[in-house]
């Protein structure tokens, strides 16, 4: 075997290339920032012959998610990318999708919903899909959403699982970044991940019908089964995972531990920004404080139990989101969490934090800050329900 | 009553296998207009069996009555599938066919 070398790559094309390597046989997407370099570059892989894909470009991203519907509906390897207002377009086939049972494949550069008009990233996009019944994870930095494109293909086609998977990358922290990283060959990639072969496909052949109507006497049955579905989609998330690890070297967990020997406060995150909350812990370490940081890898199906384990523990948990759950119990990270540890016994106290919305930036230096007010606020016995950082008053 | 499946018996994505098995499904009962046709002024044109939704309008072979009908069939309903919907009546070109309130008989 070759020794694999660490190349420069931008995050975007790097998720291009894994498609490639994964020879996807329809891509169906609608570009918009920050999401469009990913289909520019497929569009430019398939047109180069590099691909033996069909590319359909499509008018809307309401059109591009049907048509991924009907190509996987069809047994074919099916890929889509959007962002934003795009992922909102998407969001009314995003359920019948998922609901279908088709394993289409999606990465969406995480960026905020308008208005004020904001191309910049965060995750509200993510959370309003956030109940569409697809797997969802979030990745850190352009190495892990790369491998995790390839897995996505695995997990998402296994017949154990046969459900749509989005993988969430930050905008532009990610999309537009050159990252080092080490890429599989064509031949590691074809010995990962087996052909797709669907349980039932729309064949003439063999007729079935999919989507039919579902009855009162017949729907919630329906629900219940796409809700055990996903929680069972779980063993095989982890058994791929385990099998990337065990082959390429790198490991990855639902939920990341990162120097919580001991710790007393945790401080919680999601996608690109954990890397700077990596930062903040170090230099608190130094310091002497006894800080961890919890890292959220897969947030549907939402991992409960590894939850209350790597948090129960703990004096105090600082939850940070990048989205706004207006009006709402404050970030939607945070509220998951405070349900996920309501019942136990003896529980941390929650603090939520919600920032870096539309692009803003928060600095390792700030984090720091925030993990030292968030435990201030806890020693204070008067919590509320969230608070929205770097606000101007 | 037939037993419902439990949502462990669900097809995977409730995809249907059995082709054609939508006659299964008997509509009828959510019918709460019929249509009633005045074989006086039925042309037997078969415009209701074209726009009949759910398939319940049906060719009988039967020689229509009346002289200068376009076919020599004649058409009724199937009430196990008619729900009333009212469409045959709406597009009637000889308003032969008036709904009528179930209770109403």
């Amino acid at each position: 075997m070759t020794e694999l070398k660490r190349i420069g790559m931008e995050v975007s094309v790097a998720i291009s290339e894994a498609v490639r390597q994964c020879d996807a046989d329809v891509i169906s997407a609608y570009p918009i920032t920050p999401q469009t370099h990913v289909v520019e570059h497929l569009a430019e892989i398939a047109a180069q012959g590099h691909l033996d894909c069909e590319f359909i470009p499509v008018e809307s991203e309401h059109s591009a998610l049907s048509a991924c519907i009907g190509s996987s509906a069809v047994g074919a390897r099916t890929f889509t990318a959007t962002a934003s207002q795009g992922l909102a377009l998407m969001v009314e086939i995003m359920y019948i999708a998922s609901a279908l049972r088709m394993p289409i494949v999606m990465a969406v550069a995480n960026r905020a919903l308008s208005a004020p008009i904001n191309i910049w990233g965060d995750h509200s996009d993510a959370m309003l899909a956030r109940d569409t019944g697809w797997i969802q994870y979030f990745v850190e930095n352009g190495q892990e959403a790369y491998d995790m494109t390839l897995c996505s293909f695995r997990i998402a086609e296994d017949n154990r699982v046969m459900l749509p998977i989005t993988l969430n990358f930050d905008g532009f922290t990610l999309s537009h970044v050159i990252e080092p990283l080490v890429l599989l060959t064509d031949e590691q990639v074809r010995e990962f991940l087996p052909p797709f072969t669907p349980v039932y496909r729309l064949d003439p052949k063999n007729p079935v019908s999919m989507g039919p109507v579902g009855i009162p006497e017949i729907y919630t049955e329906a629900k219940k089964a796409h809700d055990e579905a996903i929680l069972a989609s779980r063993a095989v998330i982890d058994e791929v995972w385990a099998d990337f690890g065990k082959r390429f070297g790198r490991r990855y967990q639902a939920v990341e531990h990162y120097r919580t020997e001991g710790a007393q406060t945790l401080l919680v995150g999601m996608g690109a920004l954990t890397e700077s909350m990596r930062g903040a812990i170090d230099s608190l370490r130094d310091k002497g404080k006894k800080v961890g940081l919890i890292r959220l890898r897969l947030f549907r199906p939402f991992p409960h139990e590894d939850l209350r384990k790597a948090l129960g523990d703990a004096g105090t948990v600082i939850v940070f989101d990048r989205c706004l759950s207006t009006g709402g119990p404050g970030g939607p990270v945070a509220s998951e969490i405070r349900s996920a540890l309501y019942n136990l016994p003896k529980k941390p106290a929650i603090v939520s934090f919600i920032g870096a919305l539309g692009g803003r930036d928060v600095r390792t230096s700030q984090f720091a800050e925030l993990i030292e007010r968030g435990e201030a606020i806890a020693a204070s016995g008067s919590i509320p329900d969230y608070e929205m950082v770097g606000v101007r008053e | 009553m037939k037993r419902l499946p439990t949502w462990k018996e669900f097809p995977l994505g409730c995809v249907v296998t059995t082709p054609g098995s939508a006659v299964l499904f008997e509509t009828g009962d959510w019918r709460s207009y019929y249509p009633k046709t005045d074989e006086d002024k039925c042309i037997a044109c078969g415009v209701c069996w074209v726009f009949c939704p759910d398939n319940s309008r049906r060719k009988v072979p039967r020689k229509f009555k009346r002289p200068g009908a376009m076919y020599a069939d004649y058409f009724d309903f199937n009430f196990k599938y008619c729900k009333g919907c009212g469409i045959c009546s709406a597009e009637c070109p000889s308003c032969a066919i008036t709904m009528i309130e179930m209770d109403a008989k």
